[in-house]
């Protein structure tokens, strides 16, 4: 064993296998940076290249760009505010508030770190594990897994805010819309409309794009300053490395978890960061600063999710069973070059998994090494003004949604959910806590409806399920009592907030709660209608969003003044009181215009108008900078989609008129 | 390589003249290719067996298609593929530039009715057929030492892993129905290696697995006592009748373990239920179409190439992982399979639609 381990460091080491490993951490990095373009694009990407190579280059190559891309999309998550993969969601939260205190470098630098650490710390976990791994991985049956997904639901505990009510609607809202679509128990289509494109449920990035990123795209927009706003850029690297020094003790134990994670199939990677950044809430003695900046609620998530990649890939390696979707495309790759996954990967094929966990380990720390030296740069983005961002920012995202199925529908879903997510951030709802319900819908209804059909009730007695249940009542009691809000401050119950004493004032988040009763009350008629099996899970979640609704409603109209439900940005946050700023929703028109001109025009027409329109109107800028701008944008999105041979979305347009790529 | 690579780049630069060009009128008589780029529709998501198999494809295509095109696979998932395959079906020309991959789950709702479905077979043409093939396998728990005691399964409760019950699996559940076995089917697997862990955890008893994810990851077990093979589910002769799959000629054919089983020989409609989507999931699982008035010239020129590319050493090396020991046809037997595969008739259509929806609860639509 020993011998194939460093047999296979020696054959690594060679010219040609290094070089192609940089080449796939190179593309890995520019996949990474750019937001929610994950490991399925950057693979795709590869494809082409591996016919014909040998299996180690291959591997390297592969593993370089799969191992680099929860490291390079931290920048989107910390200088944006955009969430750069499902698994660096929660690196948003404290990143971006360091990112607007002018701390992008350090942030960032500290990420770098807890990457390469996490990384690397994987890779060595796997040496090891990867001859017990089967066994591990056989004793986690369907009960266990359902269980799993139960501890990752009692994250809403810790990250609902100030509102514990409004946490858990936010949440029962996050399980509804994860139920849209077939039932796993019968097939039977759910919440679907005859919308042909909501059979197949909402894709995650359009989830995560929606309620993360459109608010934060909006709220920048209302003020025109940049990022960092009239902050001095911080320190870079030198900060970092002793900011991750400090907390290395956290480090280690948000990649523990994330290598346990990842080498469990089923869970999948979208909530590892959440359950880290739970972790360091809980663990953290003096945890006010949460949600506001604090460099351990960027260094939990950055550790657990790099190791969680190293971990996912033993349950695709030894079972081929892929864990996410870049796992999936990793499998095909691997088929491709001629490598079946089974257990012979841990016998006569153990140098083959070898190289690959050597190369995780290289790549992390080539990988990290190269972001450290870019962040000082990249982070002059956050001075930049936003009005420039702004356009180049929604044609991301809007490229970055339609990746999901490649229609205009998923923009309009886009723009649906960043409404929901804009006024979910008004009046201080959870959206953690919605995503959270969203990724764990379908694997908590799945596990627990297939071990009732294995085991019948008596799964309550399985050791691993009373363990796993004992750690979900650890976390819910340690999460209640400190309990995390995005707007920053950590509240106890008894806290009051600001309030205006105006019934009117609270008319419109009446609106809002009323709004989502309405769905609930939606998703209940609609599975009244469904056999026994397709019912059950969305008819318990509808009557626990009901009940929590029915409580808020209540509290929004009879409890006293500065009731901690009473939240609304708009009447004490800091847009509030100062009339100079834009409202919310011209920059939700814009979005809206985008989204229109695209159903129009299709993507790239849509996108030249809107853009033009943009520069002009808006920012007011000279129309050689306008058209300047607008080739830049709209020759990033062509040259994207080609080197992914991708068609557009089109329009009403493209229905008449027969357009040549990649206008059509 | 790279070399190769970059140069598919600068072609595709090319792509978007070249390509309203090639829209302009049909292919001339003689067939070429050059400078043109071909979209592969694969109606799957990146990453899983058909998009494995469909970039497997279109590497060799481009080798040995007249002219060397630059063939692409353009990813259109969604809707159990009818997405993708509603989109072809709505644009693909008859010029050769781009061609369709389906699969097993593009049949079957085709075959059941589901309304999502907006294309038909009969307005395509088949350029090539893949067949596929796979083994039933219980555990020694249930008191088995062979297949030869297949008649202890009798009246036993076994359980099945299954991704849902209009997905592949159908097939094995009509098998296990036509066979009179107790089976309870438990769905909401993710694929068929997820059920492959499911029985080696012991939740389930009776599992199905394509060929080549049996030789690696089932064998091992049945050496080390864990696992019991029934048998394979047989390949089509040219005559259309079920014979022994040469990768396992050892293993009895589902008929033949009928037989065994019933102690008559198979027939009946449940029998003639399961060999209709046997053979539309099976021996003609993955088939590639061009539409239906596509110049023969250029159909002919895809059957050289799918023919030609099995020579390739490229095609040598990874044939087995990617396809599983089963050779692709094309010509009159693809052809033949191709029919036999997306044609049912209105009565078995009913009767396992009806037979859907008493006992799983699956509503296929207005039918």
């Amino acid at each position: 064993m020993i011998d194939t381990l460093f047999t296979a460091l020696g054959e690594l080491l060679s010219l040609q296998h290094l070089a192609y490993m940089i080449l796939g951490i190179f593309v890995g990095l520019v996949i990474g940076v750019l937001p929610a373009l994950g490991g399925i694009a950057g693979l795709s990407l590869l494809i082409p290249f591996i016919y014909g190579m040998d299996q180690v280059s291959a591997l390297a190559m592969l593993i370089g760009l799969v191992a680099i891309m929860p490291t390079g999309d931290t920048f989107s998550s910390i200088l944006l505010g955009i969430p750069g993969g499902s698994s660096s969601q929660a690196t948003v939260l404290d990143g971006f508030p360091l990112a607007k205190k002018g701390e992008a470098a350090r942030a960032l630098s500290t990420a770098f770190f807890s990457s390469m650490f996490g990384g690397v710390f994987g890779a060595l976990v796997l040496t090891g594990f990867v001859f017990i791994a089967r066994p591990v991985i056989l004793a986690f049956g369907s009960a266990e897994l359902f269980m799993l997904a139960v501890l990752g639901l009692s994250m809403v505990a810790v990250l609902s805010g100030r509102s514990l009510v409004k946490g858990l609607a936010s949440c029962s809202l996050g399980l509804v819309i994860g139920t849209i679509g077939a039932a796993p128990a019968t097939g039977e289509f759910r919440l679907v409309f005859d919308v042909t494109y909501l059979y197949d449920g909402l894709p995650l990035v359009v989830v995560g794009m929606g309620i993360f990123a459109i608010p934060e795209i909006i709220d920048l927009m209302r003020s025109n300053s940049a990022i960092a706003g009239n902050m001095p850029l911080g320190k870079g690297w030198t900060q970092g490395i002793r900011d991750w020094a400090a907390n290395w003790f956290l480090s280690l134990r948000c990649a523990a978890v994330g290598c346990i994670v990842g080498v469990i199939p089923g869970l999948g990677g979208s909530v590892v960061d959440w359950i880290a950044y739970g972790h360091a809430v809980q663990t953290t003695k003096d945890n006010s600063n949460f949600g506001k900046g604090e460099i351990r609620g960027v260094i939990a998530p950055e550790s657990a999710n790099n190791a969680m990649t190293g971990g996912a890939m033993l349950p695709t390696v030894l079972f081929g069973i892929p864990g996410s979707g870049a796992m999936a495309v990793f499998l095909g790759c691997m088929v491709l070059i001629g490598i079946e996954p089974g257990p012979s990967m841990v016998t006569t094929d153990l140098h083959l998994t070898y190289t690959m966990i050597w190369s995780l380990a290289l790549a992390n720390i080539i990988g990290a090494g190269a972001c450290v030296i870019l962040a000082k740069p990249i982070a002059g983005l956050t001075k930049v003004p936003f009005q420039y961002m702004a356009p180049f920012m929604m044609v991301m995202i809007s490229f970055a949604a339609f990746q999901s199925t490649r229609s205009v529908q998923d923009l309009v879903a886009l723009l649906a959910l960043g409404v929901v997510g804009v006024l979910m951030k008004r009046f201080g709802w959870s959206r953690p806590a919605l995503l959270i319900g969203f990724v764990l819908a379908p694997q908590a209804e799945t596990f627990f409806y297939q071990t009732l059909q294995f085991n019948g009730w008596s799964f309550l007695e399985r050791p691993g399920v009373i363990i796993i249940g004992l750690l979900t009542l650890a976390s819910v009691f340690f999460g209640l009592r400190n309990r995390v809000d995005e707007h920053g401050e950590i509240v106890d119950a008894s806290e009051k907030v600001a309030d205006v004493p105006q019934f009117r004032a609270h008319l419109p988040q009446t609106a809002f709660a009323a709004l989502i009763l309405a769905i609930m009350v939606m998703a209940m008629m609609d599975s009244l209608q469904r056999d026994f099996l397709g019912q059950v899970f969305p008819l318990s979640v509808s009557i626990i969003g009901l009940l929590m609704l029915g409580i808020l409603i209540w509290q929004l109209g009879f409890a006293g003044t500065g009731h901690h439900s009473h939240f609304d940005s708009e009447l004490t946050g800091a847009h509030g009181s100062n009339v100079a700023v834009h409202g919310v929703w011209a920059g939700l028109a814009w979005i809206a215009a985008l989204v229109g001109l695209v159903a129009l025009v299709g993507f790239v027409l849509g996108v030249v108008i809107f853009f033009l329109a943009f520069m002009r109107m808006r920012v007011g800028a000279s129309w050689p900078r306008s058209l300047h701008l607008t080739a830049w944008a709209v020759g990033g999105c062509i040259l994207a989609a080609w080197a992914l041979s991708l068609n557009f979305p089109s329009g009403v347009l493209q229905d008449f008129a027969d357009l040549p790529w990649p206008l059509r | 390589m790279l070399k190769n690579a970059l140069s598919r780049r600068t072609t595709l630069g090319l792509m978007a003249g070249l390509l309203a060009a090639g829209l302009a009128g049909p292919a001339a008589a003689e067939v070429d290719f050059a400078g043109k780029t071909i979209e592969f529709i694969i109606p799957f998501s990146a990453g899983g067996g058909s998009d494995t198999w469909g970039r497997f494809n279109a590497q060799l295509l481009g080798k040995y298609l007249p002219g060397n095109p630059v063939v692409v696979v353009v990813n259109e998932p969604g809707g159990g593929s009818t997405k993708g395959s509603n989109l072809f079906a709505a644009r693909a020309k008859p010029d050769g530039l781009m061609i369709l991959g389906t699969s097993a789950s593009t049949q079957f709702p085709y075959l059941l009715g589901d309304p999502r479905v907006r294309y038909d077979y009969k307005d395509w043409k088949i350029a090539m057929a893949g067949p596929t093939g796979g083994v039933v396998y219980t555990t020694p728990t249930l008191g088995l030492k062979s297949v030869d005691d297949i008649a202890m399964l009798k009246g036993k409760d076994l359980v099945y892993a299954s991704q849902g019950a209009t997905s592949l699996d159908l097939v094995p559940l009509l098998g296990f129905k036509a066979m009179d076995l107790k089976v309870q089917h438990v769905f909401g697997f993710k694929g068929r290696g997820d059920g492959r862990l499911a029985f080696e955890r012991g939740e389930v008893n009776i599992d199905f697995q394509t060929s080549s994810a049996y030789i690696k990851n089932v064998q091992p077990l049945v050496e080390a006592g864990q696992a019991v093979p029934l048998f394979s589910l047989g390949v089509l002769d040219e005559a259309g009748n079920v014979v022994r799959d040469p990768t396992f000629p050892d293993l009895p054919t589902y008929p033949e373990a009928y037989e065994k089983l019933t102690g008559a020989k198979p027939a009946g409609p449940a029998y003639d239920a399961y060999m209709a989507f046997y053979v539309a999931g099976f021996p003609a699982q993955k088939m590639v179409f061009l539409p239906k008035d596509t110049p023969d010239e250029i159909v002919a020129a895809y059957q050289k190439a799918f023919e030609d590319m099995k020579a390739d050493p490229a095609y040598k090396d990874s044939a087995e992982a990617v396809l599983g020991t089963y050779e692709q046809v094309t010509g009159g037997l693809a052809q033949a399979l191709f029919e036999k595969a997306t044609d049912l008739s209105p009565e078995l259509r009913k009767q396992v639609a009806t037979m859907l929806a008493s006992d799983y609860g699956v509503k296929l639509g207005q039918d």
